[in-house]
């Protein structure tokens, strides 16, 4: 009979015992060694039926096919432009993916996007050594104007934008700004200077406290009042 | 002309204070300071991140790249000579080697994750306290790792096997007059937590194979205690109200 050592919402190190016995099947960032499942990273513990899974509580973006995220434009190509993504890989915009308008061979393509430019995209692509390929030619996805950009750490993204979205319309709702999320953990903000700032504390407060249950409680109370608590 | 009681009075199986916190470098991926008595390093991760110049890529996985200083005003005698030299290059060589084993970048091909040590005050261990620095940091970065690797040296001094030496006892001629003409030999050890294996094993001075085989049983032992505070610290980087 196996058994648990690990409880569900603990905070695992890597290298900690989960569970004995091959009754507990290994999910994400977790590993099995002989009958004994041990944790990879640094996470809380999820235990989803007879599979344990640890949700790490820092790390990189793991790349994901149909991920939204925001990207800077770095360099321009032949057929298209080099975006960074946040993470240690850049991907390739074509341009055939970034606009629905015809473009003609010897257009200059800075005209569309220049480089410094951030664009909301969606990852199509990813190869096994994490070449990717990205479009812009869906609804919601275009070339980000005004507002600021901030980063928070990709793994605390869910956080952010809560159960069917219920954190983020929170403040968009109290904040009056326009709000982007991209998966790779860059946030778009664009609204009155004081709903900017009082957003991008409220996205550090989700950075902040992200382990910690009750979090739409808390945003309210910051949002209302201003104080984090 | 033996070494009846250690200089500053601990045991020999006990450590010197020591004090981890994860999470010290805002804007490293991941940190840890580790303070185990005088000696004091800080370790920042960064990364996965784009390697460059290419031809240092690895398509196969991520590279892991190490590196030791020890700050200009940290030793206790001269000013120790900023940026790299032929200690530090190979500190940070057997630093890396000793994480290889339980780092796993086969996720990001050709990208590197930097580990940067420093180490603002030194009495003795700077690489076993800056391995165990290393490995809360990438911790705390979210690097996948199989296992933690805690490090502590042990060692001879004169008569008696101790562990963590601190620097009156590697130079313990200098600083106790009973002990003239006694021997030292400083090992710094790591091991995996769970497997016990040792990824790091060095050795100044001479020892016999029994003492030896003592030695390492300590470190076995002692090293625990370092897991236990660096686990410690990991945890209490997300503290529950």
């Amino acid at each position: 009979m196996g058994t648990l050592k690990a409880q569900e919402r603990n905070i695992v190190i890597p290298g900690e015992i989960l569970a004995e016995g091959m009754d507990y099947l290994p999910g994400e960032n977790t590993y099995r060694e002989q009958e004994n499942i041990y944790s990879k990273v640094l996470g809380l513990v999820t235990l989803v039926g007879r599979v344990i899974k640890i949700t790490p509580l820092s790390g990189p973006y793991v790349l994901k096919i149909g991920d939204k995220i925001i990207a800077q434009v770095t360099d321009i190509t032949m057929n298209g432009w080099r975006v960074s993504t946040n993470t240690a890989y850049t991907a390739m915009l074509n341009v055939k993916d970034a606009t629905t308008r015809f473009v003609k061979k010897e257009e200059d393509l800075s005209k569309i996007l220049a480089i410094g430019d951030y664009v909301v995209v969606r990852i199509v692509n990813v190869t096994s050594q994490n070449l990717i390929d990205v479009i812009m030619k869906e609804p919601g996805l275009h070339k980000i104007s005004g507002g600021r950009i901030i980063s928070l750490n990709s793994q605390k993204v869910p956080r952010l934008i809560g159960k069917q979205g219920s954190m983020i319309s929170l403040i968009k709702e109290r904040t009056g700004c326009e709000i982007t999320v991209g998966q790779n953990g860059l946030v778009w903000l664009k609204g009155t200077p004081e709903g900017e700032y009082l957003a991008e504390q409220a996205v550090h407060l989700v950075e902040e406290k992200a382990h910690l249950e009750g979090l739409t409680v808390r945003m309210e109370k910051f949002l209302s009042t201003g104080v984090k608590a | 002309m033996v070494y009846k009681q250690r200089l500053d009075g601990r045991k020999d199986d006990e450590l010197r204070p020591i004090e981890a916190k994860a999470g010290v470098i805002p804007n490293a991926t991941g940190s840890a300071s580790f303070k185990i008595g005088k000696t004091w390093a800080l370790a920042a991760v960064y990364g996965p991140r784009e390697l460059f110049p290419k031809f240092l890529q690895n398509p196969k996985e991520g590279v892991l790249r190490c590196h030791y200083g020890m700050m200009p005003f940290s030793g206790s005698g001269e000013r120790v000579r900023p940026g790299s030299n032929r200690r530090a290059q190979e500190i940070a060589m057997v630093i890396g080697k000793a994480l290889e084993p339980v780092v796993d970048l086969s996720a990001f091909p050709n990208s590197v994750v930097d580990v940067y040590i420093d180490l603002p005050q030194t009495d003795a261990g700077t690489r076993c306290a800056g391995l165990s620095a290393a490995s809360m940091a990438l911790a705390d970065a979210g690097i996948p790792m199989k296992d933690m690797v805690s490090s502590v040296a042990v060692g001879k001094v004169d008569n008696r096997i101790v562990a963590d030496l601190d620097y009156r006892e590697e130079h313990i001629e200098e600083f106790n007059p009973e002990s003239e003409g006694a021997s030292v030999s400083d090992i710094p050890v790591a091991v995996i937590h769970n497997t016990g294996e040792v990824v790091l094993l060095q050795m100044d001075g001479k020892i016999s194979k029994i003492e030896l085989v003592t030695a390492l049983r300590l470190a076995q032992k002692v090293t625990e205690k370092i897991y236990l505070e660096q686990k410690r610290a990991l945890l209490e980087r997300f503290p529950r109200e």
